[in-house]
Order: C-alpha cells, then sequence, then structure tokens
C-alpha cells in the first residue's frame, strides 16, 4: 500500500469534477449520449489513468501496458474525456462525440481510436474478455515448455474492468467471474461501479442484485467496498488488490448516478437522456460550484 | 468406395502442429474437448490450453482478449453454439473488433445426427455469413483440414471453420494444394457445375459419375471457402457451363446456395438449384437416412442437375 498525500487526493479529485463539466458539455453539445453512469465513473476512471495504471499515451500499443476495459460502454462519454485529458488525443476533439466521422463513436471501437482496448456497448463482456488478457499476460510472449514454466516469462501488465451494476444481470457476468476465480487471475482488477440505479429504474426493483459483495466472495474473488466517491478509498483500494495474489479482485465502488447535479442523482430518467438549455445551466452550475471545493 | 477418415483426428493432429510451429497458438474448449479433439493440443500443451467449462459466450470473450492480447486462440465447441448462443459476442469481438479468433465449429451440419435437431447445425453459414470481417471454411475432408487449418491461423482476422462430426471419405492425396479464397476444380465437364462443400463434394462427386451415364458433363467444383467466395470460379462455371446446382449440408437459406446465387444473378445469369435442407428442422437417426430423407442423397444431386439443365432450354 503506498502513501497518498493530501494535494494528490485534491488535484484527481478536482479532475474528476472537471471531467464531468466536459461531458455535460459533450453531451448537452451533440443532444445525445449517457450522463448518470458517466458521472457515477468518473473518480474510478480518474484514479486510473492519473494514477495508478502503468500507461504511455504516447504508446498505447506498448505490450508491458495496463490494461483498462471499460465493460459499460455506454458511459464511454466519461472516458473518452479521461483519456484525452491523459494524452490519448486532442482534448478539442471531445466536441466531436456520437457527431459524423468522429473517432469518438457513440460506444468504444477500438480500430478507430488508440488506447481503446475493446468495443464495448452490448453489456456484461468485460469480465470474461479482462480474463482472456490476463491469461495473455500470465503466458507472456515466450515460448512456454516443460523447461521454462510459463510464469518465468509472465509479464507484469496489469488487466482493469469497469462494469456497472446493472451489467451484473448479464449471465457471461458469471461466466467470466468462474473462469477468472478458476485460473485464479490475480493480476485482474474488477471495479464494479454500484450506483444503484440502470435504464428503468432502481437495480434492487429491475433485478436485485445484493448481498452483492457476498456473491463475488462466494465466486472465489477477493472483495473490497469503498466510497467511489472518495479519491483516496479507491487509490488504497486498488494497491491492495495489486497485492492480492492467486485470485481475481473486485472492488465495489458505491457510488450515485448523475453525481454531482441534484436533479439528475438517483433519478434513471438520466441514464440516456441529454439537458435542454436551463438544465443544461443549472448543471453546469452545480458542477462548477462542487469544483470549486477542490480547488480553494 | 473411399477410404472414410475421422475429421476431428485429422483436425486434433494438425491443432498440435500449429502449436508447435506458433508459441502464440492457444486452445480453448467449452467442456467437450473429448467431442472436438482438442483434447489432442491440451495433452500436450496444457499450459496453453483452457477449458471455460459450459459457458458459450465466456469461451468467445476469454477468446477474443487473448487475440486482443497478440494470442492466436482456436475456440471449440459445437458448430451451433457459436452460432446462435455465443453470437453476439462474435459479432462484438471477432467481427466488430477484428480479435483475431478462430472458431472451430464441430458437429456441423447434421453429423450429429443422434442428438437430434437441438444439436443439428444447420443456418451456422448463413449467420456467420452476414458479418463483416468475418471468413469462413468448410474443409470436405480429413486431407482438406489438414491443408486449410495452417492457413487458417496465418489468415489475418477471425475465421469460422466448420467441420464434420464423422469418418468421411477421402478425396484429395499430397496433390491438393487449397488456398482460401480459391476454388478448386475437382472435376472438369461443360454440361452442368455442382458446387459443394463439406462432406457434399463426396456425393457431389457420385452424382456426376451417375450424371455421366444420364450423358450429362458435370463439372464438379469445391468451395471450401464460403466468404469471401470465389465469384470469378462461379461466373466462369457459369458461363462454360450455363446451369449450376449448389449442395450444402445446411438450410438451403443464405448459406452456399444464396452465396453462389447472389453472384449468378449479378454478374452472369443463368439456372441455379440449391441442394440442401428444405426451411424445416431435421429429426433424430442415422445420418445417411437424414441426408437421404431431407433433401441431401446423391439422387437428389442429380435430379437438381438435370432440372437445371433442362432449365437452359
Amino acid at each position: 500500500m503506498h502513501y497518498h498525500s493530501e494535494a494528490l487526493i485534491r488535484d484527481l479529485s478536482a479532475k474528476a469534477q472537471s471531467f464531468r463539466i466536459q461531458v455535460l458539455k459533450m453531451i448537452f453539445s451533440v443532444q445525445t449520449g449517457h450522463l448518470g453512469g458517466a458521472f457515477s465513473a468518473s473518480e474510478i476512471l480518474t484514479c486510473l489513468f492519473f494514477h495508478h495504471m502503468k500507461i504511455d499515451p504516447q504508446k498505447p500499443e506498448w505490450p508491458e501496458r495496463d490494461r483498462l476495459l471499460f465493460s459499460k460502454g455506454h458511459a464511454c462519454a466519461m472516458l473518452y474525456t479521461a483519456m484525452a485529458n491523459r494524452g490519448y488525443f486532442p482534448v478539442e476533439e471531445l466536441m466531436t462525440f456520437r457527431t459524423f466521422n468522429s473517432r469518438l463513436q457513440g460506444h468504444p471501437d477500438r480500430l478507430k481510436l488508440p488506447g481503446i482496448e475493446m468495443p464495448a456497448g452490448p453489456l456484461g463482456h468485460g469480465i470474461a474478455v479482462g480474463a482472456g488478457m490476463a491469461l495473455a499476460a500470465r503466458l507472456g510472449t515466450g515460448k512456454p515448455s516443460s523447461a521454462s514454466a510459463p510464469s518465468a516469462q509472465a509479464s507484469k501488465s496489469r488487466i482493469y474492468v469497469i462494469i456497472g451494476d446493472g451489467e451484473t444481470n448479464a449471465g457471461v457476468i458469471w461466466e467470466g467471474a468462474m473462469t477468472a476465480a478458476k485460473y485464479r487471475l490475480g493480476n485482474l482488477t474488477v471495479i464494479l461501479d454500484y450506483n444503484g440505479i440502470q435504464q428503468t429504474g432502481a437495480t434492487a426493483d429491475v433485478m436485485p442484485t445484493e448481498p452483492i459483495a457476498d456473491k463475488w466472495q462466494a465466486f472465489g474473488w477477493h472483495v473490497q467496498e469503498v466510497d467511489g466517491h472518495n479519491v483516496g478509498e479507491i487509490l488504497n483500494a486498488l494497491d491492495r488488490a495489486d497485492e492480492v495474489h492467486a485470485r481475481p479482485s473486485i472492488i465495489i465502488a458505491r457510488t450515485t448516478k448523475g453525481k454531482g447535479v441534484s436533479f439528475m442523482e438517483y433519478d434513471h430518467r438520466w441514464h440516456g437522456m441529454a439537458p435542454n438549455q436551463k438544465q443544461y445551466d443549472q448543471a453546469l452550475n452545480e458542477l462548477e460550484e462542487g469544483l470549486k471545493l477542490w480547488q480553494n | 468406395m473411399a477410404e472414410l477418415v475421422s475429421m476431428r483426428k485429422a483436425y486434433g493432429e494438425a491443432l498440435v502442429q500449429l502449436g508447435e510451429r506458433y508459441p502464440e497458438v492457444v486452445a480453448l474448449s467449452a467442456d467437450v474437448s473429448n467431442s472436438d479433439f482438442s483434447y489432442m493440443f491440451q495433452e500436450k500443451y496444457p499450459e496453453r490450453f483452457y477449458n471455460v467449462g459450459i459457458a458459450e459466450q465466456a469461451l468467445v470473450d476469454v477468446a477474443a482478449g487473448l487475440a486482443y492480447s497478440g494470442k492466436i486462440p482456436f475456440a471449440n465447441t459445437f458448430a451451433f453454439l457459436f452460432a446462435t448462443r455465443a453470437l453476439e459476442m462474435v459479432r462484438t469481438h471477432l467481427c466488430y473488433g477484428r480479435a483475431n479468433v478462430k472458431l472451430m465449429g464441430a458437429y456441423a451440419g447434421i453429423s450429429d445426427s443422434f442428438d437430434g435437431p437441438t444439436h443439428h447445425s444447420i443456418s451456422d453459414i448463413a449467420i456467420m455469413r452476414s458479418l463483416p470481417n468475418m471468413t469462413i471454411v468448410v474443409p470436405s475432408d480429413a486431407v482438406a483440414v489438414a491443408r486449410l487449418l495452417p492457413q487458417v491461423a496465418e489468415w489475418c482476422g477471425p475465421v469460422y471453420f466448420r467441420m464434420n462430426r464423422n469418418e468421411v471419405p477421402t478425396l484429395f492425396d499430397e496433390h491438393y494444394a487449397p488456398q482460401i479464397g480459391k476454388a478448386v476444380v475437382v472435376r472438369p465437364g461443360k454440361d452442368v457445375t455442382l458446387i459443394a462443400c463439406g462432406l457434399m463434394l463426396s456425393r457431389s462427386l457420385e452424382a456426376a459419375a451417375i450424371l455421366e451415364k444420364h450423358g450429362l458433363d458435370a463439372r464438379v467444383v469445391e468451395m471450401h471457402t464460403i466468404k469471401p467466395i470465389d465469384q470469378d470460379a462461379i461466373e466462369l462455371a457459369a458461363r462454360e457451363t450455363g446451369a449450376l446446382v449448389t449442395v450444402e449440408e445446411h438450410t438451403i437459406l443464405g448459406g452456399l446456395g444464396a452465396a453462389v446465387c447472389e453472384v449468378v444473378a449479378e454478374r452472369y445469369p443463368v439456372p441455379v438449384r440449391r441442394v440442401g435442407l428444405p426451411d424445416c428442422f431435421a429429426e433424430t437417426g442415422p445420418y445417411d437416412k437424414i441426408l437421404e430423407r431431407y433433401g441431401m442423397s446423391v439422387e437428389h444431386i442429380v435430379s437438381a442437375a438435370r432440372a437445371a439443365v433442362e432449365m437452359k432450354r
């Protein structure tokens, strides 16, 4: 576990909040996109891209990089925003989101935008695909044989997967969970953006997921629970997950859908709705006020 | 009668050879490795073999993850499961994401005959053919499996490789040198062309011998690659023989027959008759009996050829 200074935590928290403002502008401009689930994932993405992951935006194909699979692809406006600010592509390009000829497709396209590790949109893929990448990292690039154990050539790269809670309705999530546990994929960390809301209502009503921590424990995973908007807690949990061997890890991040905008929080209608001018003005005002808390 | 050789055993042996040649080749199975014969790879390279359990969606997704990280995964399960249960995974990652996964469709067509229509794979070619970036290869015998599989490994992009469960007649010898995307003229002829894939190639050759007795000189073309299909070979057959019959162990909707009709309609319209399963499910029973009852006997091919020739006039 590493020490995380207050300055670091304030900086990452401010970034996460400023990314909400950028996402709001993108989605207001094009009048299409998913705000609620983007706002809930902001701190998680910021911690991974700006502190925790071993990456080089100038070399998105670097074989030894850590990999992020953003399984809840509909919230990709936040993924794009984090990537642009990290240096994967120009920040100005964010405003092309969901427009014709843009590399920023409605859902992520790995062939159009360097740094995207897998296409996402149809929900449920992240853990099983991540398990495949974790197995590949374990094999490394060498030729395994009885003379050289595969572990001797294993890559140090780690696989991170962000999933939504509505997404855990999908069966393939649990197929992937069993596979990762069977193969003891200690190099796989899943962060569950547990915002409690999905497209048509509360997760507890649509398809109850509790007791969520018990489920993952029963599947053989190392389980942590954090406040998904508390940067310090997220960073500590990511460090702890890296230290777990022979088991995949999940960090259940308790989040708020629509975080930071009073009339969007906890309201499932903001899953996939774009704001009008009045709503935009109020949301922008609230987010900017929130940002000041971290800047002072 | 030609010697009968197991296609899946030839597959297992060819896969082991690929494992020796390419360190990046890995294999996966959804707990049917003793059916699909990927167990042979598992015995030789256990550290590069993964059994994901009875979970075909995870099978394809885990394979996609391995491919995104530079491996060449050979995913194994029953053909119909790739085309139906795991289809969204195939579309999203292999086709849209260009994950370099090779799908090894076992027990294709009617070949798992006694397990019945739940296990028959009659729509897989049609489904896979509709997906952008997918390549479809259907070997006709054990020699074709051994010759084509290394090309599948080297092919840039996803491939659906469709194999038969049973022992099938050996048609080819050491001179057989197929290339993905290129049709093979197995028998020359000028009156009609039989275009076949898989087990139905051997039946088409039998039909051609019978047609000869009726005074019809039938060309037989092996279309081992259904996509991208060899349009030039189809047009040439249409121009030179004036009538075509497609022969496949698959529904007549959307498969080889449809692919040939599309080319003929646009490039050189001539009569085409399609031999295959009519638009229905078959039933449990002996393989040969099902093929006979459901429109895929040698006699059906002969009749179709005569009808196609008749339509020329």
